[in-house]
């Protein structure tokens, strides 16, 4: 939905972007493209059990029917952080949107869109991730150290599922090193 | 293994450690058998590359023998071919990969690392062996064994019948060279000015007449250098005997170059993005002759020439001469190199006889003796362009 603001903007910006934040909430927005069809990126998105391979942290990602899954993120001191998250709307091919389900410690709601990019750019997704922290900044506090910054977390995810998506692998450079980390005597 | 890592300013080891493994469908692991020191290796030498960790293994020239290759990896590769590595990591899908633009690839830069160029340039680098973290976190190609990620896009098998030294420079200053040359659009009677007879300068002047300049022109300091320049056919310049921009305008007329290449770079790379001041400070303190070279090189430039920028930048600098560069009309090319791009067509020069690119080398050493070629490197610019380091130094000797 294009944006109209007092001040005579007018263009597809999302609200994470604006000056004055228009609630809140902690909005973060990304954009990645991706040389692959909107409905392959739709495919892997809509199978949630797929996003442990892109995501931090994630112990466990379980399907438990078409709107409903349930999340198991590591948190700080080894504590496991869990919710359940439902769809809150499927547009095929085109657009995911979703929310926690009432009780989540951190309450969180996004979407992602897929949508066709200009001629042999392949596809544009857009998300948006809003955090609602309940107890003001020290609520925020805590969804930042459980959630990492939103920003990184968020920019990191993305990297990954454009390099799953377009050479199959998620990228790493782990290898050998030395000084005290050198080699290990087994 | 046996790896040169690096620890701290003008601190580097062979020791031992692990052994890389392969940890993607698409890696091979190599044993190198030659690798080089780079002049960019220097830059991390000397302490002006952020984002190293002590332990991390440098080099991003090297060759040698595929011993190992992933579930997916190149259907073109088998075990015992000898391939020469590219620098830069390219993933062959992006479309920065897919349109040529290989050192502009989005995937090979590992997700929680790319974060640091985005912050500091506003996008993500590639990913190049044995360079910093901010350029992924590779372990580099100065040890007996390397991890190759993507093995189908960047190695390039090495024909029989050709040495070592002949090919390992396809893995970076002979195609940066030559990219710093095309960024020059050379035509007909042109002349190509190059500050910095260091290897990637060497590369340039020679890349620059084979893609028919009239003129080359080479600038510095070090006599064996400029030797080695004049050998080549360039008319030379020692900017200790010589005003160099009065110089050029004398030679060409009155006109300037029609093209000029920085191949000098800049050290002062403050660009940690945990620090900004930090960036300001080191562009300040070493905002001296180094900054100097990209002006002069500027100020010299016929008005619609050509300024092609192969020097390595990292930070930032003030006194651009930007007025020079708008009211002239100048164009100016930069970039990590293109490598993948290249490689096929300067392989086939070497074979042609085109180009002997052992020219440039001036020592040999075994990899035990790295930290001594590392500052061989740095202590003796004059008599040292080129140092090799073999893995198997009896076989090399």
């Amino acid at each position: 939905m294009p944006l109209a603001t007092p001040g005579g903007t007018k263009a597809n910006v999302s609200p994470a972007n604006l000056i004055d934040q228009p609630s809140d909430d902690t909005l973060v927005s990304r954009a990645v493209t991706i040389s692959r069809s909107p409905e392959e990126l739709y495919r892997f998105w809509r199978d949630f059990s797929n996003l442990a391979q892109i995501m931090d942290d994630i112990e466990r990602i379980e399907v438990i029917d078409p709107v409903r899954s349930h999340w198991v993120v590591k948190g700080p001191g080894g504590k496991d952080v869990e919710w359940d998250s439902l769809v809150t709307e499927d547009v095929a091919n085109r657009r995911i949107a979703w929310k926690a389900a009432e009780g989540a410690e951190i309450q969180n709601s996004g979407w992602v869109e897929f949508r066709e990019g200009p001629e042999g750019r392949g596809t544009e997704v857009h998300a948006l991730i809003a955090y609602d922290a309940p107890g003001g900044l020290f609520g925020r506090l805590i969804a930042k150290a459980l959630q990492h910054e939103p920003n990184t977390q968020a920019r990191r995810e993305l990297r990954r599922f454009k390099q799953l998506m377009e050479t199959g692998e998620v990228t790493t450079s782990e290898g050998p090193r030395g000084g005290k980390h050198a080699k290990k005597e087994s | 293994m046996r790896a040169l890592t690096w620890h701290g300013k003008h601190d580097v080891r062979v020791e031992t450690v692990d052994d890389p493994k392969i940890l993607r469908p698409r890696d091979i692991i190599i044993k190198v058998t030659s690798t080089a020191i780079c002049g960019s290796d220097l830059h991390i030498y000397d302490s002006f590359i952020p984002s190293m960790l002590p332990g991390d293994i440098l080099g991003h020239e090297f060759m040698g023998e595929v011993v190992e290759i992933g579930s997916g990896g190149s259907k073109d590769l088998k075990i015992g071919d000898r391939v020469v590595v590219p620098f830069n990591i390219a993933c062959g899908n992006c479309r920065p990969c897919t349109t040529g633009q290989f050192s502009g690839c989005d995937n090979s830069n590992p997700a929680d690392k790319a974060d640091l160029s985005e912050v500091a340039y506003g996008h993500a680098v590639s990913g190049i062996f044995g360079y910093s973290h901010m350029t992924g976190g590779y372990a580099g190609g100065q040890a007996e064994y390397v991890r190759v990620p993507y093995s189908d896009v960047g190695p390039m098998k090495v024909p029989e019948g050709l040495s070592d030294e002949q090919v390992l420079f396809l893995s970076d200053i002979f195609p940066t060279g030559w990219m710093a040359a095309e960024n020059c659009m050379i035509e007909a009677g042109d002349t190509v000015a190059v500050w910095g007879c260091g290897p990637v300068g060497q590369f340039a002047i020679r890349s620059a007449f084979l893609q028919g300049a009239a003129k080359v022109i080479a600038i510095d300091h070090h006599a064996n250098r400029l030797a080695l320049a004049a050998q080549a056919g360039a008319e030379v310049l020692n900017y200790h005997d010589v005003k160099v921009r009065e110089a050029l305008m004398e030679m060409t007329g009155g006109r300037g170059p029609d093209s000029c290449i920085d191949a000098v770079g800049m050290e002062s790379h403050g660009f940690s993005p945990d620090n900004v001041i930090d960036a300001a400070k080191a562009a300040v303190r070493l905002a001296t002759d180094r900054t100097h070279v990209l002006r002069e090189v500027i100020m010299a430039c016929r008005k619609g020439g050509h300024v092609s920028v192969p020097g390595v930048y990292g930070g930032i600098t003030d006194k651009f001469p930007v007025g020079a560069f708008m009211e002239k009309g100048i164009t100016m090319k930069t970039g990590q190199t293109h490598t993948q791009k290249y490689m096929t067509k300067l392989l086939g020069m070497v074979v042609e006889g085109k180009i002997d690119p052992t020219f440039v080398i001036s020592h040999r050493l075994p990899l035990e003796q790295a930290a001594e070629g590392y500052k061989m490197f740095k202590d003796q610019q004059d008599e040292v362009t080129k140092v090799v380091l073999k893995t198997d130094w009896k076989e090399a000797a």
